[in-house]
Formats: C-alpha cells, structure tokens, sequence
C-alpha cells in the first residue's frame, strides 16, 4: 500500500478505509446461450493496492469486475474472497463494495448532495452525521460548491466526481471503477485520473479499475491485468508489462514495438549488415524492441539497419520516425525532438542489443 | 364535448409535450403565420368554434347564463359528477397499478410466448366502448362467467355488470394495454447501471424501485395515468351498453339531451365535463413537465 506522507496522514485518519484484500478462486464465467466470456481466473489483489484490467474491447474486463462486485456469479467451482469472508453468495448490496461506472449512473432526480448522501441514508446513518460525512466528501472532492446543484447542470468530469464521492462516502471495502474516463475528453481525462490517483493513494482503498487504455492503466496501476479473450494474459508492475511483456500480444498490445528479423549462428545474432553476440539456438528469430532502443548510428561501422525514412513526427520532446528498411516490416524510432530528419532522408539505425526482447 | 376527450381507438398515448421545444429564429413571421395558417384554420372550425357554440347553448335557454349555476346546483348532477370523478380516479389508481408491476415484469423477464403476449395486449386497444360492455356482461352478467362459477360453488349468483362495479371492470380492462405500453416503453430506456449503483449502495429492492425505477417512470405514469382518467371521464360507449340508469356523467348528459330535451342542461354539463378534464389532464402535464426538467 503506497501512501504518501504529508497530507495523506490526516486524509486517512478523517477517511480511514479498511484495505481488504480480494482472491479470486477459480471464476470463470459462461453467460446463457453458451458463450464463454472468462476462462477460469486466479487472481490475488493485496489490500490496498491498485489492480488495473487492461484489454481490448470484450476481454472480458468488465465481467470480471462485475463477478467481484456481485452482479455476476462465476461459474459453479468459482470462489470470491473479500479478507477471510467467502463472499461468493452474498448480492451486491451486501457485499459493501463502490461502484464508478463509465456512465456515471448519478441518479437523475436527487441534487448532488442527495447522491452522494445515498448510500448512508439506505444504511440508517443519522442526520447530523449524514451531514458532516457528505459535506466533508464534497469538500475533499471540490464539490462544496455543487452540493444544491442538478445533475444536468455539472459537466462530465464533475458528475464523474460526484459519482466517485457517492461511492467513498460509504466506506466501501473495495472500489471498483468500469472505464471511469472513457466518456471524458482528453484534457478532463488526465486532469480526473491524476484526481484519481492521488485519492487512491491518500485512501490506501483497494481499487480495481478496468480500462481499454494503456496509458491510464500504467498510470494508476500497482499492477496490471493484461486480459485477451477471455484470458490473463501477464499480471505485473506497469515496468514488468512494459520491458517484459510476457508474449506478442502483451507486447504489442503496450505502447509500440518493433519486430526485427535475424539469424542466429554459433552464437552471433545477424541483423541486417550488423552482428550482435546472442546466445541462443540457431536458426532465423524474431526479436522485439522498443522505439527507443534503436537510435541512429553514429558511423557506417556500428550501423546494423539502413532505410528510409517513410514518416517523421514531431512530438516536441522526440522526434519519432517510421523507417522502412531493405526487407522486413517499418520500424518505428524515436530521435531527439530537434532532429531536422524528414521523409525521404535515408538513415542507418543502430540497435541496443541488451534490449532485444525474444518473446514467445 | 365529451367527443373532446374520448379516444379513438388505437390511438396511442403521447408523453407530455416537451417543454424546449423553442423556435431558434423569428427572423420569418410572414412565413411562420403562412405555415400556421391551416392549422388555425381547423382550429377555428372544429374546435373553437362549436366549443363558442356549445358554451353559449348552456347559456340560451330561459335561464340564460344562470343556467349553468342552476345545473351545477342540481343534486343529482353533482351526484353524478361525482361519482365520475371517483369512478375515473379509481380507475387510474387500479391501472396505473397493475399496469407499472405488469409492465415492469414483461421488460425484465423473457419466457416462451412472451412477443405473443406482448401483441395480445395490444388488442383491446381496438375495441370501441360497446364491445367492452359486451365482455364484461359475458363475463359478469346475468348468463355470465363469474355468475355461473359463483352459482356452482356458493348457491348464489353473483352479477355485477349492470353497475358501477362493472363499468369500472370494463374500463380497467380496457385501459391497461396502453398504460402497460406506456410503461414497457419507459422501462426500456432505464438505464441499469443506476439500479446497480443504487445496489452497490446497499439498497434493496424494494428500495431500487422506490428511489430509482418509480421516479425514472414518473413522467411516463402521469402521463399515461392523465390520458386513462380522461377516457373514463368522458367514455359512453361502455357505460351505453351495460345500463342506461348507471350515474356517470356522460350518461347525465345524454339523457338530458335526448329524453328530457334539456339541451341547454346537456351542454351546460358538457362544458363543465370538459373543464375538468381539460384541468386534470393540465395538472397532470405540469407535474410531469417538471419532473421531467428535474430528471434532465
Ligand atoms: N450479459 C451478457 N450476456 C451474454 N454475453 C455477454 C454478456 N455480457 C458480456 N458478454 C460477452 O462477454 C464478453 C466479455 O464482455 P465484457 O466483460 O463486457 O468485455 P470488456 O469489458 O472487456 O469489453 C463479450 O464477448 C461480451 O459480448
Ligand atoms: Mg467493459
């Protein structure tokens, strides 16, 4: 659980939120009409860590989700843990869980106060007390001002605010969050997830949050859940996922990789015009690396690719370019910001031979 | 008038009229009043001006404009309205009812026969109110279904048709396919995800239809509950064919006009039949305007 100092030492103490840890048994899920949408799934989340779901549409990210928070049950065999508290049997509503959809889900004819307030008036809390937990959620949200106000009358990132308040007033054991800033535009979608992460982290809550987006997913994650057709695909730190995906689709599926061929013989790998020592049986190999683990030779003796250059854009700090070399597919470079390279311009490439991935 | 509020049959409810629906630009009044002309025109003609006709009917009698006071100060025309007004509450409450847990039901759960159902719903929408009078005497009249079922088991024949009780049969009947389309076609459109995060709150239930499914289908209700208390309130056709000495008011009225020759009466009562309909229906339409803008 990473707390940071400082502020998050009072926060926790006004907020303070059990950090339950979830297994997941054995929780496959086969829907009615007999499609499979979760292969069997093991999986532990510490208490008070960060678990991302990250996979492209109909992974079965969602499913997931929905088994832990109890609107789906698993298949028979299936078992979900909250702490020592089989909690396989027990609806939603008893399962004490927060939920953050990517519609938001604020119901439409109480204010925001009356939203957030809620899930403590279904549980009895007292009105004096109700008062003071709202007014002080609101507050650490930056919705005091909102309070009165309508539904229809917040933008997005406000509602999802909202949204995120009602779930946390409650003291749920878990928060889980479905695509929360999928409906936000780009700017609102980063400025609500560095919201997030500092509230994630100041709460120390265990949070599952299940995204299509890569780069949210290393954002926010302690760990992340690579999910393709129903499977796991790599569980590890956004680093691990990132410098050891665990196959070709983990691999491609994280930020941009490059797929370079070449031969290997009695230990020296083949690229192009150059020659690397490898270890390895021989025979040809396919071997993966990132766009910033090739940079441009510094002389014709250390050069192992020649091309030409098919795109060069400008991202300010990088320079990324689109080589395309004699044979095999374009690989993707990223240069210095102030490179003068554009298309057409011919260019030797260099690759970091420690950084040659070999990927089932 | 009652003509004014009956409802031909298959016509469907409409939900309230939407309050935004602004006109961007009044740039253009000569064409905005050459596009209004036709329908100012029917309005003139077949509204306005028998409504004119009518309201001053009620009034050209010996009596002149007291008439009216006269009729509403009649015992037995304030009895009768009355019990319309009691008799189409009634109805409304009862439709309403069982129409939102029916409707609710068949949106949420699929079984064998379920689109066959749903269209057998859709049947008596088709019936004209003689036709309904004709099913409730089969069913509680004198050779009828209860009364046979009744007269095997206790002895006694029980027949209710020929009354209030069956006219409010029959209207029961007769409104609840629409007010249950209404309500399948509102809880079409809810979104779940707020019943679930209602749920992931610790609501029960019961609770979810409280604070989440009934204030979702509250316009659809006021709506569709405003169009079935004005269709008692002015149906004939139902009341017609069970007995000519049942109280509602559309019968008041048709005795007055044609047995007694009482037409300023008739009319009077018919202005009267109107207005409260027409206030009903108003109200209903402003409460459910709100709690639509409030929904967003
Ligand atoms: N209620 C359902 N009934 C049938 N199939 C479903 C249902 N919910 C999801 N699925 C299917 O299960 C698969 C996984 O869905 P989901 O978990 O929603 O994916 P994700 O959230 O990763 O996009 C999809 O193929 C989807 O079509
Ligand atoms: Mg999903």
């Amino acid at each position: 659980m990473a707390v940071r100092p400082l502020e998050s030492a009072r926060m926790t103490d006004r907020f303070h939120l059990d950090a339950v840890p979830i297994r997941l048994d054995g929780c496959g899920k086969t829907f009615p009409g007999g499609a499979r949408a979760l292969e069997p799934l093991d999986l532990t989340i510490r208490g008070g860590e960060t678990i991302v779901f990250l996979g492209p549409s109909g992974c079965g990210k969602t499913t997931t989700l929905r088994i832990i928070a109890g609107l789906e049950s698993p298949d028979p065999g299936g078992r979900v843990l909250f702490g020592d508290e089989d909690v396989t049997d027990l609806p939603i509503e008893r399962r004490n869980v927060g939920m953050v959809f990517q519609s938001y889900a604020l119901f439409p004819n109480m204010t925001v106060a009356e939203n957030v307030a809620y899930g403590l008036k279904v549980r009895r809390v007292g009105r004096a007390e109700r008062g003071r937990r709202v007014e002080e959620m609101l507050d650490l949200m930056h919705l005091g001002e909102f309070a009165g106000r309508r539904i229809d009358q917040l933008s997005g990132g406000q509602r999802q605010r909202v949204a995120l308040a009602r779930a946390l007033v409650v003291r749920p054991r878990v928060l889980l969050l479905d695509e929360p800033l999928t409906a936000l535009d780009a700017k609102l979608r980063d400025s609500l997830r560095l919201e997030i992460d500092r509230l994630l982290r100041e709460l120390g809550i265990t949070a599952v949050y299940v995204t299509h987006d890569q780069g949210e997913a290393m954002a926010l994650g302690d760990r992340i859940v690579v999910m393709a057709k129903g499977r796991v695909a790599q569980v590890g730190t956004p680093r691990e996922i990132y410098y050891q995906p665990a196959d070709g689709f983990v691999a491609d599926f994280i930020g941009t990789m490059n797929r370079v061929g070449g031969t290997v013989r009695d230990g020296v790998l083949r690229i192009g015009r150059g020659s690397l020592p490898w270890s390895g049986p021989d025979g040809p190999v396919e071997l993966l690396t990132r766009p910033e683990d090739i940079a441009l030779a510094s002389g014709e003796a250390d050069a192992h690719l020649d091309g030409r250059i098919a795109a060069a854009v400008f991202l300010g700090d990088r320079t990324r370019l689109v080589v395309e070399p004699a044979d095999g597919p374009p690989l993707t470079v990223d240069t210095a910001g102030r490179s003068d390279l554009g298309r057409g311009d011919r260019v030797s490439l260099r690759v970091d031979p420690a950084r040659l991935l070999a990927v089932p | 008038m009652s003509a004014c509020v009956q409802h031909g049959p298959g016509d469907l409810p409409r939900s309230a009229a939407s309050p935004r629906a602004g006109r961007r630009r009044m740039g253009e009044p000569l064409r905005l009043a050459a596009l209004l002309a036709p329908a100012a025109i029917l309005f003139a003609a077949f509204f306005l001006l028998p409504l004119v006709r009518l309201i001053a009917i009620g009034a050209g009698g010996p009596q002149g404009w007291a008439a009216y006071l006269t009729t509403l100060a009649d015992p037995g025309h304030l009895d009768s309205l009355a019990s319309t007004l009691a008799l189409s509450a009634g109805v409304t409450a009862v439709t309403l009812a069982v129409s939102t847990v029916a409707g609710l039901f068949l949106v949420r759960h699929r079984f064998p026969g379920h689109a066959l159902l749903v269209a057998l719903l859709t049947f008596p929408l088709a019936f004209p109110g003689v036709v309904i009078g004709f099913m409730v005497i089969m069913l509680a009249g004198r050779q009828g279904l209860i009364g046979t079922v009744t007269q095997a088991l206790t002895g006694g024949k029980l027949v209710f048709a020929y009354s209030m009780a069956g006219l409010f049969l029959g209207y029961v009947y007769f409104s609840i396919p629409r007010v249950i389309l209404t309500v399948m076609a509102a809880a079409e459109k809810l979104d779940p995800r707020l019943e679930e995060a209602a749920r992931s709150l610790g609501a029960s239930p019961w609770r979810v239809v409280a604070d989440v499914i009934l204030p979702a289908l509250k316009p659809a209700l006021i709506s569709a509950g405003a169009l079935c208390f004005a269709t008692s309130m002015g149906a004939f056709g139902t009341a017609f064919t069970l007995a000519t000495r049942i109280n509602v008011l559309p019968m008041t009225i048709y005795t007055e006009f044609t047995l007694q020759a009482n037409i300023a009466a008739a009319a009077a009562l018919s202005v009267l039949l109107g207005l409260i309909t027409w206030a009903a229906l108003a109200v209903a339409r402003s409460v459910a305007g709100t709690s639509v803008a409030a929904a967003g």
